[in-house]
């Protein structure tokens, strides 16, 4: 895969089709590339694609596609919805974005390998649907499908919904892919439960911004938490409330434009499943509006933007509360 | 040097804990550890480090400095120092217990910060010698012996036994205070120690060396072209300050308690687009000069003002948590290359 990529890249600038390359650079470990711009072939030969290149790379093109000439970028099916939502918001210049789609089945997350035990990685090799980690403390071989992260255990779509041209076979959307049980699971909680789950991991939060300055629907110029003169801005959460806040007023700010890549979990560094606080707005408008799917589509109208006649009452809080 | 068998850990806990607040690291439940307070019960976790640093215990994140009262034209002003009772952190790293050296470096010279002094002077450090270091630790760079910690108390452990032998008056007093230690061979943890060499010599970081930031000048490295590269996709979160021992800055904020002022300081990060704002507005505007600012910090002004010493201790705890994965170790094989 990695080779074909590099080919296409190299192909794409000699012709001048794009003048610069958005992948992702190898790193000092076997898991730890970083996203990185090429501006040259010879660059090229430091670009890596494993199963470790988890960054989503469409925020990039916001500043990438202000700048002179193409931008080749290769995007995985989850990075594709960032990408069109993106678009839809009028954050990127299409015109300045050459795509090439690429097929994904799902990324590892190192820090499950180290929940496995393993320290001291000196190496990992690929073999079949098998990893085997060489450490100083033994050698221990992982089933691939036991160290994805978790937003892949649950993928939501393995095709590729922006691009100019693909590189392997485009996936299928799977609504079967139960990415809202543990929503469920915390619906069904009582209020006390569901209180106490929250405060137990956001009181894990040291407001470092990690999953706001990661997340591809956050993209204001200035967030209104690091602006001074707003009354609100945040350096650290001083107390239970301000830490429940921050991420609270989060989720409503990007409800109906958060696609669901589960980049805030993933580079949370306390691990707290951020992404859940998303996932109830999405099935809340799902249920309450219809199914919609941010980024699915370049333009289309999210349900709390677009009113129609038939859209629920506010009270609907009260019916939902008294079904249960 | 004190043994104590393994199986009286708890033991050993509890006569600590018997008389001061004790802290420890123990597994959170989730992927690391964190620093928890002990009680009957508490599992103490012998992970490679916790998520976070121990610099928590003397510079918290957020702490009061000062409460104001205002009522009409009248201000009263409330020191809100208590002096701190004294507590045992048990389980430290060589590199945490050298990050604090570094905070002491920035805290304890004149004008002394009282807050941090105060907690400075109750804290006694126990420190472990690291059995099982991993791929992300690079303390040998900095001269740090991960077999030999330093700390008030150093420790190291076997399947069997628990070394303890002191570096500091705080140290002896405390281990002369626990009745159930024995004494011990001054060479009794030998064997750990040379365990642990062989393991250091062999980890991947092993022969990463710092001293070639020391032949380039400092406008050399300031100027140097590859900060573009190095801090082109850095998303300016301030991670890896907050998870890094020696990253010391902070912001003074006053929040409004409807009849007064409280004032509080917090952990502040040079990655911040407000860090060290003035009223003629931000000295660094770009991400790229804020990236710069970290680095040059740790591996240049610092160094340049402190003796050659480092600011960076090598935790590695940055190069686990960096949502991009840029960390101190690209910059300086960067750098130096």
């Amino acid at each position: 895969m990695q080779e074909v990529m590099v080919k296409r890249a190299s192909e794409l600038m000699a012709d001048g089709t794009v003048v610069r390359v958005l992948g992702w650079k190898n790193g000092e470990f076997a898991y730890d590339p970083t996203p990185a711009v090429f501006e040259s072939a010879e660059a090229l030969n430091t670009f890596v694609y494993n199963d470790f290149c988890s960054s989503n790379l469409s925020k990039y093109l916001i500043a990438l596609s202000k700048k002179d000439g193409k931008t080749l970028v290769f995007l995985k099916p989850c990075d594709s919805y960032s990408f069109n939502q993106l678009l839809t918001e009028h954050r990127i210049d299409r015109e300045k974005v050459y795509i090439i789609g690429i097929e994904c089945s799902g990324k590892v997350d190192e820090a499950k390998l180290r929940e496995a035990g393993c320290e001291g990685i000196l190496g990992i090799k690929s073999e079949g649907d098998n990893f085997v980690v060489e450490t100083l403390y033994g050698d221990k071989t992982f089933a691939k499908a036991d160290c994805l992260s978790e937003r892949c255990t649950t993928c939501k779509s393995r095709k590729v919904v922006a691009y100019d041209e693909m590189i392997g076979e485009n996936g299928e959307v799977n609504s079967e892919c139960g990415r809202f049980d543990q929503v469920a699971e915390l619906e069904a909680m009582t209020p006390d439960e569901r209180y106490e789950f929250w405060r137990g991991e956001l009181s894990r939060c040291i407001r470092c911004n990690a999953c706001r300055n990661i997340c591809p629907a956050c993209s204001c110029e200035k967030c209104v938490f690091d602006n001074p003169n707003s009354g609100i801005a945040q350096k650290a959460a001083a107390d239970s409330f301000e830490e429940n806040m921050f991420h609270i007023i989060r989720a409503f700010h990007v409800a109906g434009r958060c696609t669901d890549c589960g980049e805030c979990s993933r580079v949370c560094p306390q691990h707290i499943p951020l992404h859940l606080l998303n996932r109830k707005f999405i099935k809340d408008m799902n249920e309450c509006y219809g199914e919609y799917q941010a980024g699915e589509e370049a333009g289309s109208r999210a349900p709390l933007v677009s009113f129609t006649q038939e859209d629920c009452e506010p009270s609907i809080v009260y019916e939902r509360e008294a079904s249960k | 040097m004190k043994k104590i068998s393994i199986d009286k850990m708890n033991e050993l806990f509890a006569a600590i804990a018997a008389s001061k607040a004790l802290y420890m690291p123990v597994c959170d439940g989730k992927k690391g550890a964190k620093y928890a307070k002990w009680s009957e019960g508490t599992e103490y976790s012998q992970a490679a480090n916790t998520s976070r640093s121990a610099k928590d215990f003397f510079f918290p994140q957020v702490e009061d400095m000062a409460s104001f009262n205002v009522n009409g034209k009248e201000i009263e002003v409330i020191d809100t120092r208590e002096e701190c009772e004294d507590f045992v952190v048990f389980g430290v790293r060589a590199c945490d217990a050298k990050s604090f050296d570094i905070l002491d470096s920035v805290y304890l010279v004149d004008p002394v910060d009282s807050y941090y002094a105060n907690r400075r002077e109750h804290g006694i450090i126990m420190t472990m010698a690291c059995n099982k270091p991993t791929d992300t630790c690079f303390c040998s760079t900095f001269g740090i012996d991960a077999a030999n910690p330093m700390g008030d108390v150093s420790c190291w452990t076997n399947d069997n036994e628990l070394f303890l032998s002191a570096n500091t008056e705080k140290g002896q007093a405390l281990l002369d205070s626990i009745s159930i230690l024995e004494d011990a061979d001054d060479n009794a943890a030998d064997d750990i120690k040379a365990s642990i060499k062989t393991i250091l010599d062999k980890l991947p970081l092993a022969g990463l060396s710092a001293d070639g930031m020391k032949e380039k000048t400092l406008m050399e490295v300031f100027n140097s072209d590859k900060w573009a590269e190095l801090s082109e996709s850095c998303l300016g979160c301030g991670t890896c300050t907050f998870v890094c021992p020696t990253c010391q800055c902070y912001d003074i904020r006053d929040y409004d308690t409807g009849h007064g002022v409280m004032r509080y300081r917090c952990w502040d990060s040079c990655m911040y687009s407000d860090f060290t704002l003035c009223a003629h507005g931000n000295t660094r505007t770009t991400q790229l000069q804020r990236f710069r600012q970290r680095f040059m910090h740790k591996l240049v002004y610092y160094p340049e003002n402190n003796g050659g010493v480092f600011g960076c201790v090598g935790c590695g705890r940055c190069l686990r948590s960096c949502p991009i994965s840029m960390n101190i170790v690209k910059v300086m094989k960067t750098l130096e290359g």
